[in-house]
């Protein structure tokens, strides 16, 4: 795996997902600078990490979608590389079209810090292959502007083509409203592109990969890169 | 409105500054002339309450500051201790309660702003925030506005800068309804040789303003924070200024890099009082005189007069002397972060401050005698009354126990607080071992084993009670939650909150709590490293409740070692360390199910607490208990409902002892008591190793089942105590409470 962080002003969580990135591949990640236009030679995975990029002024993510590494973080998707946004990766990858669909402020309209439930919808994608279908996984998430939507016929694609893969359910793998926590149409809390090779999630699979702090759920969707990347 | 420099200096304009009259006589025989306007707004800059200390540095000056592994004691940015391995703890706390109180989110934002700069500009990279807070009561019309501003300008500010907020606490007082309480505290990690500090060294060096540009916000903002509030409050909202977290994450990377690239002599950072203040320590330390050149200063509103840029307090600004040549590399790093840096100024070897705009001088003053000549008063104080202790006897028992214990864990002091932590990124950065809701939290440092246990401590109530044992109680319960998780409390900085000093009966709240924070300070052998005063809180001549927060920093060899108080598992026997009496006296009980606060407070035997905590400590280290929490607000049922809550097992306990009223027992709040449950096996060693030690150690009963169970008493469902504990300050703010 040759993983590339993209660094925005105001990014806060890449050093969590390189460590990440570290602990479970072995290798280090490059930490790419926003005002560069290329990456490094070779890049397999891109991450757009969690945070504020240019301090969410304007509109999340909507400031960083057009920083110069863009160009090259769009040329990679459209070559069918992994593209991961996690977060404020996810908003910016909305922003930027990689992905459909927006993320609005959560539906209570405050920040939210905790341990949520995802059900993986599908395990044959380059994230979730170390996973089964129907799986449980609790993960944090750390968001003001989590709830996920779109216009009903982007809805009804994404739906159509298995492109959900994560969605906030209860400890036993059931949609309720109690647990879709900040309000995401039909809870969806992570969504791949056409191709699936682009994944965008709020939750933050890369704060629960070491045993010594929490749960190591979000250690297979590393781990499922990782294979994917290895064996290309 | 421009002040121009060649203003009239009437005795209104002086009084609008806050200074008194023999203050400002004081200033005519420092300089021998009437100032400028300009040195006037600087004379009340650096001469108010908040930025000089005059009413409390005498008393200040008797705190414990020094021991082994004290770097730096208070006087710097933030205190710095040395926590092994070539590794620095860099921490402190401050207020920013009178803008929180007037603008809530940006009160509250601009407070976490300030005390993250006053840690990195040390030179250390921010780990953790922590946070005291204190509201007036739930059924005052402005408290559920404050609290949802407060809590998501706190969470506002962190989550974005990208460090988390591990641990705090929230409690409510009709004493706060007209001057609330916000105290931020923020830890970082340095290496022990690279700490940075405000003094200056060197003649011609380039004086460098950095990170955002200077508008006219806050302007007074110290003065303001050293006046009592009035009915015109709300018109003071201009002084409050408006935070920026991602400004201020760009310094901070900034900053760390350019103290990597070794470029820095000494920085500070601008907060209260901003240019004036900054400039002046760096100086003033350094027995160095500042030359500034206003028109240099970025700028981000027009024709800014020079009494304004030094008056501003504009945020996520710093002030750097370089070391020479190194300007460009500084500027390329500054540039590549997108912050303004310019060079404004330069050292001096006359011991003037002086300062110039557009090569006009608009002031010139001795620089040294600017922070040294403050005034300095030693307040005449009157002591509190001694009150009687409470004969547990004549406190009502309640109708059922079960019934009092739902009462205090869905009482709002005591309720769960996770409506407010949730606001909080509390897993940031990967190391947050024990999260928010425990008796502390624990961070491992880097990648460990090494960790740090943070809390923030005080019961103000004790402290309006008896100031003295209120400041002992304060600093125990700050070491005794330290230890609770198993950690070796190493220093505390303190925020001490209270009203107008110039009322004797205050001034004596606050010579007692200091009296009574020095005397736990050199019992548990646990110095004051950093903090901050905070006085004039009163609305309408009305004082707050004395409230010296102490923030406690503890260290885990591993934080593997870590003990959490949530019980393990069914059949394990439950000890209480410590003595029981059964003390009442300004108790959780009697203050929520009678509104009776009176009484003496619990008394604070420190040889006792030292003893009881160095004695769990050991069992924790050696792993031979399998949950700790520490005994405090709501006593003995209360500490062991927490317990049961956090693990949703329950317990069969036994009978209150003979001798005591069972709700003298089981509520009573006597102090260095922890409960700890053991397997069954090893309960019987541990209570010989305790009397061996002549500690008492009582057994309470077994873990079990999913109730907690007292003989002659209905089952206490633990699920129901949950749902009290968990639902009271969410369906308060969603306006059901």
């Amino acid at each position: 795996m040759k993983a590339a962080v993209v660094l925005f002003p105001g990014s806060n969580r890449e050093g969590d997902v390189a460590s990440a990135i570290k602990r479970i591949s072995g290798k280090a990640a490059n930490i790419v600078w926003h005002a560069d236009s290329e990456l490094p030679a070779n890049t397999d995975l891109v991450v757009l990490p969690g945070g504020f990029s240019y301090g969410d002024y304007l509109r999340c993510g909507a400031i960083a979608a057009r920083a110069p590494i863009m160009n090259a973080v769009r040329a990679h998707a459209e070559r069918g590389g992994l593209v991961l946004g996690i977060c404020n990766g996810f908003q910016i990858l909305c922003e930027a079209q990689l992905l459909p669909g927006v993320l609005q402020r959560n539906a209570q309209l405050r920040f939210m810090c905790r341990e949520v439930y995802l059900r993986v919808e599908r395990s044959d994608t380059p994230y979730s292959r170390r996973y089964n279908a129907g799986d449980v996984l609790k993960i944090p998430v750390a968001h003001g502007e989590g709830n996920y939507t779109a216009d009903d016929e982007t809805i009804k694609r994404l739906e159509g083509d298995g492109r959900v893969l994560f969605r906030y359910v209860s400890p036993e793998g059931k949609l309720d409203p109690k647990w879709n926590h900040n309000g995401a149409t039909n809870a969806i809390a992570g969504i791949l592109s056409e191709k699936l090779n682009v994944l965008g999630l709020m939750p933050h699979p890369e704060n629960h990969v070491d045993p010594m702090i929490g749960p190591t759920d979000g250690r297979g969707l590393f781990e499922s890169i990782n294979t994917v990347l290895e064996a290309a | 409105m421009n002040i121009s420099n060649t203003v009239k200096i009437t005795p209104e304009l002086v009084a609008e500054h806050g200074l008194k009259p023999d203050e400002y006589e004081r200033i005519l025989k420092l300089i021998g002339r009437e100032p400028s306007i300009t040195e006037l707004g600087i004379f009340s800059a650096m001469w108010n309450e908040h930025c000089s200390y005059k009413s409390s540095k005498v008393h200040l000056k008797t705190l414990p500051v020094t021991g082994p592994i004290v770097i730096q004691g208070p006087g710097e940015n933030a205190g710095v201790i040395d926590i092994g391995d070539g590794l620095a703890c860099v921490f402190k706390m401050e207020s920013h309660n009178h803008p929180s109180f007037i603008e809530p989110y940006q009160g509250a934002t601009t407070g976490v702003g300030g005390i993250l700069r006053d840690v990195f500009t040390m030179g250390a990279r921010p780990i953790a925030c922590l946070n005291a807070l204190r509201f007036g009561s739930p059924d005052h019309p402005r408290t559920r506005h404050l609290v949802s501003g407060v809590v998501a300008g706190i969470g506002g500010y962190g989550n974005s800068f990208g460090v988390p907020t591990v641990a705090g606490s929230v409690g409510f007082h009709s004493r706060y309804d007209g001057n609330i309480l916000v105290n931020a505290m923020a830890v970082g990690i340095a290496d022990a040789d690279k700490i940075f500090y405000a003094k200056a060294t060197g003649v011609g060096l380039p004086v460098v303003y950095l990170g955002s540009k200077t508008g006219r916000d806050g302007i007074h903002g110290a003065t303001m924070a050293s006046a009592e509030f009035g009915e015109g409050a709300e018109e003071k909202r201009p002084t409050v200024q408006v935070g920026d977290p991602f400004a201020e994450k760009l310094l901070l990377e900034a900053c760390l890099e350019i103290m990597a690239k070794d470029c820095v002599v000494a920085i500070q950072d601008m907060g209260a009082a901003g240019l004036t203040c900054s400039a002046v320590e760096m100086g003033a330390k350094g027995d160095l005189g500042i030359t500034l050149d206003l028109e240099k200063v970025p700028v981000r509103e027009e024709a800014m007069t020079a009494y304004e840029m030094m008056l501003s307090e504009s945020q996520e600004r710093m002030l750097m002397v370089l070391k020479p040549g190194k300007e460009a590399e500084a500027e390329a790093i500054f540039k590549k972060w997108g912050l303004d840096f310019a060079i404004v100024g330069y050292t001096t070897d006359t011991l003037r401050f002086l300062i110039r705009h557009n090569g006009e001088e608009m002031a010139d003053l001795p620089i040294k005698e600017l922070g040294d000549q403050a005034p300095e008063y030693n307040r005449p104080f009157t002591e509190s009354p001694k009150l009687p202790v409470l004969d547990a006897a004549s406190v009502p028992a309640p109708t059922s126990l079960g019934d009092a214990l739902g009462k205090l864990v869905g009482s709002p002091d005591l309720c769960s607080k996770r409506w407010v932590w949730e606001q909080y990124d509390h897993l940031i950065l990967n190391n947050t071992v024990q999260r928010p809701g425990g008796d502390a939290a624990v961070v491992r440092v880097q990648d460990g084993p090494k960790a740090l246990a943070l809390c923030t401590d005080v019961t103000p109530r004790y402290c309006e009670a008896d100031p003295f044992e209120g400041g002992k109680q304060a600093v125990a319960e700050c070491w005794r939650n330290l230890t609770a998780v198993g950690s070796t409390p190493l220093a505390i900085t303190d925020n001490l909150n209270f009203g107008n000093p110039e009322r004797p009966e205050i001034m004596g709240q606050f010579v007692g709590c200091i009296r009574g924070i020095k005397e736990a300070c050199l019992a548990l052998n646990f110095p004051v490293v950093s903090g901050n005063v905070s006085l004039y809180n009163e609305t309408q001549g009305r004082g707050i409740l004395p409230t010296p927060t102490i923030g406690g920093v503890g260290l885990l060899k591993n934080f593997e070692q870590s003990a959490t108080l949530a019980f393990k598992a069914s059949g394990e026997a439950i000890l209480l360390i410590g003595e029981t009496r059964g003390h009442l006296g300004q108790s959780a009980y009697l203050a929520t199910l009678f509104g009776r606060e009176e009484g003496a407070p619990p008394p604070v035997d420190l040889t006792a607490e030292k003893r009881h905590g160095d004695f769990v400590r050991d069992l924790i280290a050696k792993g031979r208990v399998t949950a700790v929490h520490d005994c405090s607000d709501g006593g003995l049922l209360v500490a062991l409902a927490e317990m049961a809550m956090a693990s949703g097992i329950g317990a069969k306990l036994e009978a209150a002892p003979s001798g005591l009223p069972a709700h003298a027992f089981w509520f009573g709040e006597d102090q260095a008591r922890y409960v700890l449950t053991v397997p069954a096996a090893a309960a019987p060693e541990i209570e010989s190793a305790a009397k061996a030690a002549g500690i008492p150690a009582l057994r309470l009963g077994v873990t079990a089942g999913e109730q907690l169970t007292l003989p002659g008493e209905n089952p206490i469902s633990v699920a129901e105590l949950k749902q009290r504990h968990e639902s009271w300050l969410p369906d308060y703010m969603a306006g059901n409470g």
